[in-house]
């Protein structure tokens, strides 16, 4: 596979937590704490997407500036001093991870529970009253779900669907404050919206909010087991374009199909074929049988 | 753009209401009736024209009263507008709604001023008569109408839409909900402002020395005759003098700084979008007030509307802009009402249009209705708003005056900043320096409402104490307990502080601010505690629901200070200040930033909480 190389860019030198860091120009304090070998904790920043800054758990302080400022959408600028681990920085994150976690379902939230404990953050605080985002999972097709309590509203399975990468227009924003989620208009089931089940807002969500149905079934019945899945890359049979298609599989069954991001012409977007069109190559037995 | 829609028909009253802004549809496919030529060929609508769909929103919300699933579909078919982006627009808006409700709904005031002033009792009253909220009447955060409170207003929806203001509401009576019925169409009910409430607003009116206000309930503001004989439009032909530089040297020399609540300088902002090299530039008048307790924009744009216009008419000439909007809060019928006529005639006079006051110069105005939304006074917010998108803030850099409005370079002002610039321009920067002290220059507008004597808008000169300006209001009704500067976003003072100097210095070094000039006046009648529990209420309403610090930080305050109010805690004190600190720290903008500001004051410096704390 080839890579298409980007043009050269003048490079940037600014500090992060006072060591210096050469970053080509345009690029973020998240890429340049990437670069100094710094861990941020991100959310609804996407490697596909455009940064929509959201959730604020990436928040870094900038060295003269009023607020603390988002990693993963402020760009670098030259003599940049950058402190990812202060105090007020530290606070900031773990406060944001007291919100989310007393709001809203993490369960399913890679490394959540790590950073939770590393920032000393504590959702309980909140009392056992404390609102939250709970609500019934939306099941209204055979092909995903959409569990909203699980839903940090970091806006990417908007975006996906959206301008950044389908087009679709499915699903936005409704409503406002706490009272906001992510919904069809009027709240209409999937069935009956412009939804074309690409799945790549599945592709996207860093909460398991919108999970498969194989894998939201197998979860309710306590069967999903992802340490004895086996992940294999490789080439979607459908038609011509050749996507990737990453087939999760346990017990030699397909239970989620996603796809590479880093890849040149599709960078992990797929189509309904190949993200839900696995059915056939287990159910051959099933068939024969029948 | 390939949209799919749920084919949900309007009713012909949605259709004709879409259509009297939009024009007749051309083709089948923007949702007119289908022909043969149709099906030659699939044509989507002309033209780009989200930024119409606030307004087409609007249209059918007062007609019908609420939005039906056939008028969203219809107005997505006109404008091209996917459907789910529509409906995620419609359901930001409080006073837009997706749900069948009765024509009429009356919006009762229960923020920061008016409940000073009795809100809760006009609440139970109106709750008595009208049942639950939520259909014929809703609570409603700050009207703007704060020196008549306790307020109220009504909403009609129909052919001709109409908008009944209440000031000291008083609802007790049953006869005053007899236009519940719809065949009744009172629109002059008792209790509705008189004929000259803005005169009744402004207590100083026709005193010598006021600058801003000095037209105010003295002038007719339909009357653009009486107008240009009171001074009007010298500041324009001064203006084309000078030249754009000129004019910016000018407005830099005086030391303006918006009034909005930011204090940042205006002559700065305007030289910054004048001399960007994208094309075209726009200007927008921030004229969203909606800060609990600011009245001032309301009281300048009812009574002197022909000054704003030719303030933007200046901006406009200064920085470059041949288009203005003016984004006009949704409850503010009369100042739209007065704008409309005043930007109509100034554009039959050639004083807006092709060729200004023959210079050559041509700049028009455009009036956006906002639909109740806090948020979008925020300077970056309200672009979304315009463009016809959420009105939620965008990230800045980059900043307005390099991509602003549509992505262009954009001067965004204040209505009280902006006809500063007359004075300015009339009596050039150093007279109008000389007024005020060194760090605030010229006069300022205070919006004092609360328990005082005397509530209205005053103008005073910048370095006046809040005494000064309490003892020209007459004082608090009862004993003086608190100040609020500022506005929700904004802090207390002591009552034992009246020599604080009302200047962007001295607010400042008291560790407070000036905010847009909110004096909200609590004396010992007023309880605190319910008091802050609104400001927490205010923000979790208004919070856009973008960034996690805000949307569930304003949240816990508001269930922090619930808790509060019932049982003194040190737990919930320190997690008021835990999540106050990261919202002020990590919130995308102003709102989250300064959402925890009152509640923080009033903890330091008016010990509210502190007595049975452990």
């Amino acid at each position: 596979m080839t890579v298409p190389l980007r043009p050269p860019r003048r490079l940037v030198e600014i500090t992060v937590d006072g060591e210096a860091v050469r970053v080509p120009e345009g690029d973020t304090i998240l890429d340049a704490c990437a670069a100094a070998g710094k861990d941020i904790p991100t959310l609804c920043y996407g490697d596909t997407l455009t940064p929509k800054n959201a959730c604020r758990v990436c928040v870094v302080e900038v060295e003269g500036a009023r607020t603390l400022a988002p990693a993963c959408s402020r760009k670098a600028e030259p003599g940049m001093v950058v402190g990812t681990e202060t105090e007020r920085a530290r606070h900031s994150r773990k406060v944001v991870l007291e919100l989310l976690a007393s709001s809203v379902d993490m369960s399913t939230t890679p490394r959540a529970a790590e950073w939770i404990d590393e920032y000393g953050a504590d959702p309980d605080r909140f009392g056992p009253d404390a609102a939250t985002v709970a609500q019934p999972a939306k099941v209204d097709n055979e092909l995903y779900v959409r569990d909203y309590s699980k839903c940090i509203l970091c806006y990417k399975c908007v975006d996906a669907c959206g301008d950044q990468w389908q087009n679709s227009f499915a699903i936005a924003v409704s409503g406002r404050g706490f009272d906001a989620t992510i919904s069809t208009e009027f709240d209409a089931p999937l069935t009956d919206s412009a939804c074309v089940y690409c799945g790549n807002c599945v592709e996207v969500c860093p909460t398991g909010a919108l999970s498969f149905k194989t894998e939201f079934d197998m979860r309710a019945a306590g069967t999903w087991n992802e340490d004895e899945q086996t992940q294999t890359t490789t080439i979607c049979s459908y038609c011509g374009v050749g996507c990737n298609l990453t087939l999760h599989v346990q017990e030699n069954r397909i239970v989620k199909v996603t796809s590479p991001h880093d890849n040149p012409v599709t960078h992990g977007n797929l189509c309904i074929k190949g993200r839900f069109g696995f059915q056939h190559v287990q159910n051959v037995g099933a068939s024969a049988d029948g | 753009m390939d949209l799919r829609f749920r084919d949900a028909e309007p009713t012909a009253e949605e259709r004709a209401a879409v259509d009297a802004l939009l024009g007749e549809p051309e083709t089948g496919w923007e949702g007119g009736a289908r022909t043969e030529d149709d099906l030659r060929f699939a044509a989507a609508p002309a033209e780009e024209r989200r930024d119409q769909l606030l307004p087409a929103l609007h249209a059918v919300n007062d007609r019908v009263g609420w939005i039906s699933e056939g008028a969203l579909d219809y107005i997505c078919r006109r404008l091209g507008v996917p459907p789910a982006e529509a409906y995620s627009v419609a359901t930001f808006y409080s006073l837009l709604s997706v749900e069948p409700r009765p024509p009429r709904v009356l919006h009762v005031c229960t923020d920061l001023a008016c409940q000073a002033r009795g809100a809760d009792k006009v609440r139970r009253d109106v709750e008595a008569q009208l049942g639950p909220a939520g259909t014929s009447w809703q609570p409603s955060p700050c009207l703007g109408v704060c020196e008549r409170a306790p307020a109220a207003l009504a909403l009609q929806a129909g052919e001709h839409p109409t908008a009944t203001v209440y000031g000291d509401a008083d609802f007790s009576d049953p006869s005053s909900f007899d236009w519940i019925s719809p065949e009744e169409d009172t629109p002059d009910v008792p209790g509705v402002f008189g004929d000259d409430p803005v005169r009744a607003a402004v207590p100083q009116a026709g005193d010598p020395r006021l600058v801003l206000l000095r037209r105010v309930g003295v002038v007719d503001p339909a009357s653009l005759d009486d107008y240009r004989a009171t001074g009007g439009y010298a500041a324009l032909r001064r203006a084309f003098e000078l030249g754009p530089g000129g004019v910016i040297r000018e407005v830099l020399e005086a030391g303006l700084v918006g009034r909005g609540g930011a204090a940042f300088p205006t002559g700065r902002k305007w030289e910054a979008t004048a001399r960007q090299f994208d094309r075209p530039h726009y200007l927008v008048c921030n004229a969203d007030e909606s800060e609990p307790g600011t009245f001032k924009d309301r009281v300048v744009m009812e009574g002197d509307p022909y000054a704003l216009v030719e303030a933007m008419t200046v901006a406009g000439y200064a920085t470059g802009c041949a288009r203005g909007y003016l984004y006009i809060r949704g409850e503010y019928p009369r100042a739209t009402r007065r704008l409309e006529h005043a930007i109509a005639t100034a554009r039959a006079r050639g004083l807006l249009g092709e060729d200004i006051l023959g210079q050559g110069f041509a700049f028009d105005i455009e009036i956006r209705r906002g639909a109740g939304a806090y948020i979008c006074g925020e300077e970056t917010a309200i672009f979304n708003s315009i463009e016809g998108y959420r009105g939620e803030p965008r990230s800045k850099p980059p900043f307005p005056v390099e991509k602003g409005l549509f992505g262009k370079p954009t001067v965004v002002n204040n209505v009280e900043t902006l006809v500063n610039v007359l004075p300015i321009l009339e009596q050039g920067a150093a007279a109008y320096a000389a007024v005020g002290t060194g760090g605030s220059t010229g006069t300022k507008l205070f919006c004092v409402s609360g328990t005082v004597q005397r509530p209205g808008l005053y103008e005073l000169p910048f370095g006046a104490t809040l005494g000064d300006l309490l003892a020209l209001a007459g004082g608090a009704t009862g004993a003086l307990r608190a100040v609020l500067l500022g506005g929700a976003a904004g802090a207390f003072v002591r009552g034992d502080e009246l020599d604080i100097p009302l200047t962007f210095e001295g607010t400042r070094a008291a560790g407070a601010t000036l905010g847009s000039g909110v004096i909200l006046v609590l004396d010992d009648t007023v309880e605190l505690p319910p008091f802050l529990l609104r400001i927490a209420e205010f923000f979790r309403d208004e919070s856009c629901g973008q960034c996690v610090p805000c949307r569930v930080g304003t949240v816990r305050q508001e269930e922090a200070l619930h808790r509060l109010t019932k049982r003194r805690s040190a737990g919930d004190l320190v997690l008021l200040r835990e999540v106050g600190q990261a919202m002020r720290d990590a919130s995308i903008c102003g709102l989250g930033q300064t959402a925890w500001n009152a509640v923080e004051s009033a903890i330091d410096r008016l010990g509210v909480f502190a007595e049975e704390a452990s």
